[in-house]
């Protein structure tokens, strides 16, 4: 037992992180060398959290090196959890405070037209991501994430999803492929996730065996609140079996699809024309529209091209995608623009949902504009295009 | 060294003397009227210099031995080589070969580049340096190694200084891009041209002796002369006296981060809602990523409105220079420039016009351009509750900015700060700043990621905000919400010697700045 903890991440340009080492002793009490950018303001602060996280895990003697740079509380707490956890064998877990206003819950059909990438093991992204005011955040324990650092990275998204105040953005975790997802999810599911992506998703099965997962979870620490899922497509076996997985129970709400993978998967080369992805994107927008969950579309890589940004955003809401990923804070407000309604947009809605109103003040059963009769469908769209205009500051 | 120290009008404990020289501490905004004439140079002939016009000397060692170069002298040099200047260095190890010991080196600003300056500061070639001191300089003095007090101060300040014969230059060593035999010299053109020359206009003035260095002699006359060679004794030929890459590195480029934007989007945003973007107006925005993305939002909504800027306030790049061929800007008055494309455009366009410390700046002269500003956009690395600000120290205590022109645009109609509320977990608003170089009642707004606080003392701003829509909060609200994410901060302890003072723009002493105790 006289292995070494390590955990975080230090470096040029790593900020907001620091990197722990943790070594078992068996005298000397609990010593702390503690060398940080912030010492003069915070060095005691960051020493005695030092000590009370070995204390909390009952032991008695060990020596901890931290080097800092400018993490936060939440931040060290998880290093020095994960390095000594590298070391010890415990089922405790060290949780900081979950802030009060980290407990809100989402709607089923809330707007997904935005979800940034937040990679998962990257505290300084995640600080900051919320003022940027996308619809949701995702904090990935998937590919953002290096194989090794996979286990630390579980508990700095447990202890981010206490910590940090992402302002009303949907709470969304991206957890492993499964199997190793599943095991994700007691490290998450009960700290208020809003939403689990599921990634590489190929069958309802894959699908319902998180839901049961989450939901033994939730039972055993008594959360009443739904998580919602969003499998994302990511191969040709998953866009042919888009239908069964979009329907694959009632906390489904989204479908994504992963276009980097797909396009591999069926041998083709991505392009920004994405012709080799229109089957796979058409399919999923009728899948999804079938179940009656929001199709959303991929991230767009080139994080510095704006106008093709647009461009691609233009085409996915053409072809009724309701939301895309983002990987960068800029990308979030063009995605928005885009997937506005036009004004003609609004105006048609606004004469339908009139229309409708009148016909309900009425008692009539069938509602007609014009000479044209209007089917429910065409009334529930109407009323999403008001709302999503409101959303988007178009109208009051 | 024992200190007697007083409490200023806003409550710094200031020493009463510096440097062996008695100090006023600072009385308020506007309070304190000097007396007096201003100093003057030593009246020189004509019949002591050549009268064929050619004051040229072998080399600078030469030159500074001709300028009677001895012990406790103050050298003077301009900074608007930036990181690339040649010079400032060289004198020093002239001085050094010399034997010269206990010069006062008075630069304008001095950056990374004068690190070998310490090893002089170490060996008794330079007592201490009057004038800012960044990164390397700036520690050295923090940790109380230098042996004088450094003196900062504003760029206006600094032509105050010399202007009012606080500080009396022995030899002004006058870098430049361009010369003749006579000393007229401009930073137009040559392989160091910077633009301009500003920095250096007090000390060809006041300064008894007036060394030119340049790369790129001319045949007699170089004009613009921004420099009067007439005020020159001695002119010397250099093989090189800048970096041009570290000069005007033209990488200053608008911020690619996200949050920078954003701050930057919220200001822009905030001086609309308030009706401060009107045709007409005037602003100065600086050289920092963040400040270039405010002129270019504030470009955009200029177009929008179809209105333009009567005037802007350099340091000058790219993108104000766009703004101004663009019609959105109907003058640049210009401190110093910041790329080639600045450069070329003051010396190409009558509308890009050089401006120095004397006519922006200097609080000592019958008025300044300072104060005619509608928008002044300003950084700083704290404000307190009380809206007072730092720029010199961090939170640490170590001194390792300058404050540029930063005191004297706070004299703008409206002063606007915009920052991220905490950097690298320190959080940028203080109960009471580490050193205060600005009083909060020049500061009136402060734009964070996170909410917009307004000066109580601006009630005209917050009622033409109130319905804006943007996320007004107040100083507390702002302070508390950054302890909530980063902690509250321990209170360094500094050690109780002072190892530099800040001058107000008006000379007084304004707050001290102590040395930090080693660890």
């Amino acid at each position: 037992m006289n292995k070494t903890g390590i955990a975080g991440n230090i470096g040029d340009g790593v900020r907001s992180d620091c990197r722990v080492t943790f070594q078992p002793a068996t005298g000397g009490g609990i010593r702390v060398d503690v060398r940080s950018r912030v010492q003069a303001l915070y060095g005691a602060a960051i020493e005695s959290l030092a000590r009370e996280v070995p204390a909390f895990f009952s032991i008695a003697h060990c020596h901890l090196t931290i080097e800092d740079a400018g993490a936060l509380d939440f931040v060290i707490a998880a290093r020095i959890e994960a390095a000594l956890k590298q070391v010890t064998k415990t089922d405790r877990q060290f949780l900081p405070d979950m802030l009060p206003q980290n407990q809100y819950h989402t709607e089923k059909d809330r707007f997904r037209r935005s979800r940034l990438y937040l990679p998962g093991n990257s505290p300084k992204l995640m600080l900051n991501a919320g003022i940027h005011q996308p619809d949701g955040i995702i904090l990935d324990l998937e590919d953002s994430v290096a194989p090794p650092k996979k286990d630390e990275a579980r508990l700095l998204v447990r202890n981010a999803l206490r910590q940090v105040d992402f302002y009303g953005a949907e709470r969304m975790v991206r957890i492993n492929q499964l199997p190793r997802g599943l095991d994700d999810l007691a490290f998450v599911i009960p700290h208020n996730v809003n939403l689990i992506l599921i990634p590489k998703v190929e069958s309802a099965e894959q699908v319902r065996q998180v839901d049961e997962k989450i939901a033994e979870i939730a039972e055993h620490h008594r959360l009443e609140h739904p998580v919602w899922l969003m499998p994302i497509i990511e191969s040709a076996l998953g866009v042919v079996n888009a239908c069964p997985i979009a329907a694959a129970g009632p906390n489904v709400v989204a479908l994504a699809i992963g276009l980097e993978d797909y396009t591999a998967d069926i041998g083709a080369a991505r392009t920004s024309a994405g012709r080799e992805s229109f089957f796979a994107r058409s399919q999923l927008v009728n899948a999804a529209r079938a179940a009656g969950v929001q199709p959303i579309d991929s991230v767009f890589s080139d994080v510095s091209d704006m106008d093709a940004l647009r461009r691609v955003v233009g085409e996915s809401k053409m072809l009724g995608f309701d939301g895309m990923g983002c990987i960068h804070p800029r990308q979030i407000a063009p995605i928005h623009q885009a997937f506005a309604p036009t004004p003609a947009e609004i105006e048609k809605a606004r004469k339908i949902v009139q229309a409708f109103d009148e016909a309900t003040a009425k008692g009539l059963g069938v509602v007609s504009l014009g000479s044209k009769m209007i089917d429910p469908p065409v009334v529930k769209r109407a009323l999403r295009v008001m709302a999503l205009a409101e959303k988007s500051g178009q109208i009051d | 060294m024992p200190q007697n120290l007083i409490k200023n009008a806003v409550g710094r404990l200031v020493p009463t003397e510096v440097n062996g020289v008695p100090a006023i501490p600072f009385q308020g905004v506007g309070k304190y009227h000097p007396t007096g004439r201003k100093y003057g140079a030593p009246i020189p002939t004509c019949a002591d210099y050549p009268a064929d016009g050619d004051k040229r000397r072998p080399d600078l060692r030469a030159a500074l031995i001709a300028a009677g170069l001895r012990d406790g002298m103050t050298i003077s040099t301009h900074h608007h080589f930036r990181n690339g200047d040649l010079v400032a260095n060289q004198i020093f190890d002239i001085a050094a070969e010399l034997g010269v010991k206990d010069l006062v080196w008075f630069p304008s600003a001095s950056f990374p580049c004068h690190a070998p300056i310490i090893k002089h500061l170490e060996n008794g070639v330079v007592h201490h340096i009057e004038g800012s001191m960044n990164g390397p300089l700036g520690k050295f003095a923090s940790e109380g190694k230098m042996r004088g007090l450094g003196v900062l101060r504003s760029h206006g300040g600094r032509y105050q200084a010399v202007q009012d014969g606080e500080v009396k230059i022995d030899i002004a060593v006058i870098a430049a891009p361009t010369a003749d035999f006579f000393g007229n010299a401009n930073g137009l053109t040559g392989p160091s041209a910077c633009g301009l020359l500003g920095f250096a206009l007090t000390d060809s003035q006041y300064a008894a002796k007036v060394i030119v260095a340049t790369d790129n002699l001319v045949p007699f006359p170089c004009t613009p002369w921004q420099i009067q060679g007439n005020n020159v004794d001695f002119v010397v030929e250099m093989a090189q006296v800048g970096v041009p890459e570290k000069i005007v590195s033209g990488t200053t480029r608008i911020t690619k981060s996200p949050d920078r934007l954003y701050i930057a989007e919220l200001t822009a945003k905030f001086c609309d809602a308030a009706g401060l973007i009107r045709d007409g107006f005037s602003f100065q925005a600086g050289a920092g990523g963040t400040s270039l993305a405010i002129g270019n939002y504030f470009g955009r909504i200029m177009r929008e409105k179809g209105i333009k800027a009567a005037f802007a306030r350099g340091g000058s790049n790219q993108y104000l220079v766009e703004m101004l061929e663009e019609g959105l800007v109907g003058h640049i008055l210009d401190g110093q420039t910041f790329d080639l494309d600045g450069v070329r455009s003051m010396r190409e366009n009558p509308a890009h016009v050089n401006t120095s410390p004397f006519t922006s700046y200097n609080y000592h002269g019958k008025g300044n351009f300072a104060s005619m500003l509608d928008i002044a956009i300003l950084g700083a690395t704290e404000v307190d509750v009380h809206f007072n600000g730092n720029v010199v120290t961090h939170s640490d205590g170590y001194l390792l900015h300058g404050i540029g022109g930063w005191q004297n645009a706070l004299f703008g109609k409206t002063v606007i700060l915009p920052i991220p509320l905490f950097r690298d977990r320190i959080p940028v608003i203080r109960d009471e700043v580490t050193t205060l170089v600005g009083p909060g009642e020049l500061i009136d707004v402060i734009v964070t990621e996170r909410g917009i606080a307004i000066n109580p003392r601006r009630p005209d701003l917050i009622a033409a905000t109130k319905n804006s829509g943007l996320p007004l909060k107040s100083i507390h609200e702002l302070k508390a919400e950054a302890e909530r994410i980063c902690g509250v901060p321990q209170k360094p302890a500094p050690a109780d010697d002072i190892i530099a003072v800040i001058k107000w723009v008006d000379g007084t002493v304004i707050d001290a700045v102590r040395r930090v105790k080693s660890e």
